[in-house]
């Protein structure tokens, strides 16, 4: 298509139009550019200069230094923990709800289908949230980052919705062969939905990765924050439980604060990065899922 | 007279015939399909218990609740806890704090993704369309912590990147992230870097359903690309745009609790606390608890009748509407 340029005008604006996504695309990922290159730096060279892509010279005093205590490979074992954990709790309750809520012919389907429906427009909101947490006796567990997020009732209409759509001639041939209905569903629908999982799998892991939010409310022993809540105290309160001096090579020089925050981020989105490819393949698909209405 | 009853009688013994055979069949259909059920009780039992049982625990904001009498023995009070907080003046500010964000962001991020999709659209190469998408997708992904972290490190005044700019250009440094006036459009950058990107994807989807054959023609007519634009792409993107205006009116009093939280601090306040970041301190950290279920029930309340109007005013505007 590109025999039409009829005038200069159109050649301007794609000229125009090409430098200024070029523009976008590197700002959306410039600050981790800077967050990078200044999580290597060294004292000397923050004083120099404010902001750089390259730095000078590589050190990996920051990196030495926050992994010198355990605090920040403790908090990463707990988000890794509730990320695996939580998302096969999201998918087994998930899967197992929604098949049941796919057959046309089940008693009590809408009447359950309208609950689910309700709770997306109304809740009970944060503090009986809260309170039903603590009259659990979940709250400081790490049950409290898993269990109240179980399901989420988007995803499991959008999961029901596609479970409705397989062709039901292969659940009658398999059910004339004698297969029962949790073989049904292990056998025949769960691989057919591959796709559809694997898209889910991924968002409800990000979701529990990225948690800030149920930690703060329920989460009060530092031992079992997760590394969102770690990093805000690192970065944001400057509470400087990153690292200890005292356990390190006596000529160990203190790296720069800032130096320390950065290299605290870039553990923070590291593992968003390694997913990131398979995030791209599949996420697209998931937001057009989201628009096929109930 | 005696017929009449007769006949009524025989009328009863078929109705609970009837009824007999129905709930029988009922029967039938709950055993054969028993599996299904066993299959559909955890997640029936986690919609019960983290859905409903907080719903029917909004009752808290009628009474005092004190935690060592529990929920049932706390008396009730009505609505004391709602006219205490509609006479305290922090309700002026939540709702006017709350009213203004979303107003900013109506203004300045709501129009970013269409814009952003309209220029992508016009790219030819699409392998630069594809690597600018993957770029731009990439904040969406990352926590809102992180870009609170990130935001903090470069705009604080001891050593951010930000400030040594301005003060080896100006002189001087801007403490913007503890500067009232600075908050708000320190929030609205935040968003439209995280989420401009990822915005794009649903317009251009609708873009992508358009036929190539109308841009012919349109050139075939002599039609200018900025035409071409204006009469057939955003024609095409109109339905999508009004869905999400309407959307985003339903949820014009959601703010977004961690964005907030993280970036409020004692000197910007004032211009930052919402609903939810209130509730939260009002509730998890003063315990004040009947108090705040109030605050929160007051927002919810009026957020689905602001979800069910808009809605309702998406169907009257032929649009399909979202329930």
């Amino acid at each position: 298509m590109a025999k039409r340029y009829r005038n200069a005008g159109e050649i301007t604006f794609d000229v125009f139009n090409y430098v200024v996504l070029g523009i976008i695309g590197i700002a959306a990922i410039l600050p981790f550019l800077f967050v990078v290159a200044g999580s290597f730096a060294t004292e000397a060279e923050i004083t120099k200069r404010a902001v750089f892509l390259i730095p000078t010279t590589i050190s990996l005093d920051a990196y030495r230094f926050i992994f010198s205590t355990d605090t920040i490979v403790r908090s990463i074992g707990v988000s890794l923990y509730v990320t695996v954990i939580g998302t096969a709790v999201n998918l087994f309750f998930t899967v197992t709800m929604a098949y049941p809520m796919a057959k046309r012919y089940l008693m009590g389907r809408n009447l359950i289908l309208n609950l689910v429906i309700f709770t997306m427009l109304f809740g009970g909101g944060m503090i009986p949230t809260y309170l039903v947490i603590r009259e659990l006796h979940l709250l400081d567990t790490l049950n409290a980052l898993i269990l109240p997020g179980a399901i989420s009732a988007f995803n499991l209409i959008i999961v029901k919705n596609f479970f409705q759509e397989l062709p039901a001639e292969m659940e009658e041939a398999a059910r004339i062969d004698g297969c029962t209905e949790l073989g049904l569903l292990w056998r025949i629908v769960l691989p057919l939905s591959k796709p559809v999982l694997a898209t889910f799998t991924l968002f409800y892991a990000v979701g529990h990765w990225n948690n800030f939010f149920s930690a703060l409310l329920y989460i009060n022993d530092p031992s079992k924050w997760p590394l969102q809540v770690m990093l805000r105290q690192i970065v944001m309160l400057s509470q400087s439980a990153a690292g200890d001096l005292s356990s390190m090579d006596p000529n160990f020089v203190q790296p720069p604060e800032q130096s320390i925050k950065m290299a605290v981020i870039v553990v923070g989105t590291l593992p968003i990065m390694c997913v990131y490819p398979f995030l791209q393949k599949h996420f697209a698909k998931g937001v057009m899922l989201g628009s096929v209405k109930g | 007279m005696k017929q009449g009853a007769a006949l009524g009688a025989a009328e009863v013994s078929a109705g609970t015939s009837f009824r007999r055979s129905r709930r029988e069949q009922r029967f039938r259909r709950l055993k054969r399909d028993k599996w299904l059920y066993i299959l559909l009780s955890p997640g029936l039992l986690y919609f019960l218990l983290f859905k409903y049982v907080p719903m029917w625990g909004v009752l808290l904001a009628f009474k005092d609740y004190q935690p060592f009498l529990g929920f049932w023995k706390s008396s009730w009070v009505g609505l004391e806890h709602f006219r205490t907080f509609f006479q305290n003046p922090d309700f002026f500010m939540l709702l006017r704090n709350t009213l203004v964000l979303s107003l900013y962001n109506l203004v300045f991020f709501f129009p970013a993704p269409i814009i952003l999709a309209l220029l992508l659209n016009e790219v030819r190469l699409s392998f630069y369309k594809r690597t600018v998408q993957t770029l731009i997708y990439v904040p969406h992904f990352i926590s809102m912590v992180i870009v609170a972290s990130i935001s903090y490190v470069f705009l604080t005044t001891q050593g951010g990147a930000v400030n040594e700019f301005l003060y080896t250009v100006t002189g001087r440094k801007i403490d913007f992230l503890a500067n009232p006036d600075w908050f708000r459009p320190m929030i609205i950058l935040q968003t439209i870097w995280k989420e401009c990107g990822w915005g794009t994807i649903i317009f251009l989807a609708a873009l992508a359903g358009v036929d190539v054959e109308q841009y012919e023609a349109a050139v075939v007519d002599g039609a200018s690309r900025w035409r071409q634009t204006w009469h057939i792409t955003l024609p095409a993107i109109r339905s999508t745009i009004v869905i999400l205006l309407i959307l985003r009116m339903g949820t014009i009093l959601d703010n977004g609790f961690e964005q907030i939280y993280l970036m409020m601090n004692a000197l910007n306040r004032e211009v930052a606390e919402v609903f939810d970041t209130y509730v939260y301190a009002l509730g998890i950290t003063q315990g004040a608890f009947s108090y705040s279920t109030a605050v929160g029930l007051f927002k919810s309340v009026i957020g689905v009748v602001l979800v069910l109007g808009t809605n309702w005013l998406a169907k009257k505007s032929g649009e399909s509407g979202l329930y």
